[in-house]
């Protein structure tokens, strides 16, 4: 029942900070919005029993992915014309994919049975840590390499040249 | 209340928010934005399908792995905005023609 509260709380709250994301014509009301998202998501991942992934989302997503954005958007507009910084284009052609999109899925979820019934609440921590050392091991190894080849290139592309 | 189906629909419109997002908006981060809502979306939907599975563990290998992977993702996607604006004087999409034919 407390369950049921929290999931319909989060899920409107979810909603509202993304629908703030997608409408806001102030890019940074979109950034800080962001926030609102990335927090639900977390809240969501308690509610499913990942509490490691729920930790994860909090330290990556809102301790550096968006203080990169708010970085980037600090950096790139000025400060003085803010109000106009985050205009929309392309409705005709966006509103049609939406909508198809959104029609597609309602049909791929009204069809077959989805009835799983409730899960109790599990602590995942141990499965996922020996999971990554045994049976993940390879992607973990690779995403590692990924982050540290995406990390190196990012600082290269920023750089400034040197004649 | 908090079924499968319930997660599927919130995650649903998060998508959509998202994909809305990404074709409508003129301003390189707001697009950016609209990749991370998307990749959550995903993301969330990876647990759901695990936790209803039983609390299967690759469900969440796989939201651990497109987190990490956002992250590399927008490292180099500001690093490419603060090098377009450099280039450019300014982040909008629809100004950076050069490779136009």
């Amino acid at each position: 029942m407390l369950k049921d509260l929290v999931f319909l709380g989060t899920a409107v709250f979810t909603i509202a900070s993304a629908a703030t994301v997608a409408f806001s014509r102030n890019i940074l009301y979109s950034g800080f919005a962001l926030l609102g998202t990335f927090a639900g998501a977390a809240v969501f991942f308690i509610l499913l029993s990942s509490d490691f992934v729920a930790v994860t989302q909090v330290l990556i997503y809102v301790g550096g992915v968006l203080i990169l954005v708010l970085f980037a958007i600090m950096l790139t507009s000025k400060i003085g014309d803010m109000n106009i910084t985050n205009r929309s284009i392309n409705y005709k052609i966006a509103i049609p994919l939406l909508l198809l999109f959104l029609g597609m899925l309602t049909q791929l979820m009204s069809g077959g049975s989805w009835d799983f019934g409730e899960e109790k609440f599990q602590s995942m921590v141990v499965p996922i840590g020996n999971g990554l050392l045994t049976e993940y091991l390879l992607p973990f190894e690779v995403i590692s390499i990924a982050l540290l080849g995406a990390l190196v290139g990012a600082v290269v592309i920023v750089r400034r040249e040197i004649k | 209340m908090a079924t499968l189906q319930s997660y599927l629909m919130v995650t649903a419109i998060l998508f959509g928010l998202g994909l809305f997002v990404v074709t409508t908006r003129r301003n390189a981060v707001g697009v950016l934005m609209g990749v991370e809502l998307i990749l959550n979306a995903a993301s969330i939907n990876f647990v759901a399908f695990a936790h209803f599975r039983g609390n299967d563990v690759a469900g969440n290998m796989f939201s651990i792995f497109i987190i990490v992977l956002a992250a590399a993702e927008a490292a180099v996607a500001l690093a490419l905005v603060i090098s377009l604006f450099r280039q450019f004087g300014t982040i909008d999409v629809e100004e950076a023609t050069t490779l136009k034919g």
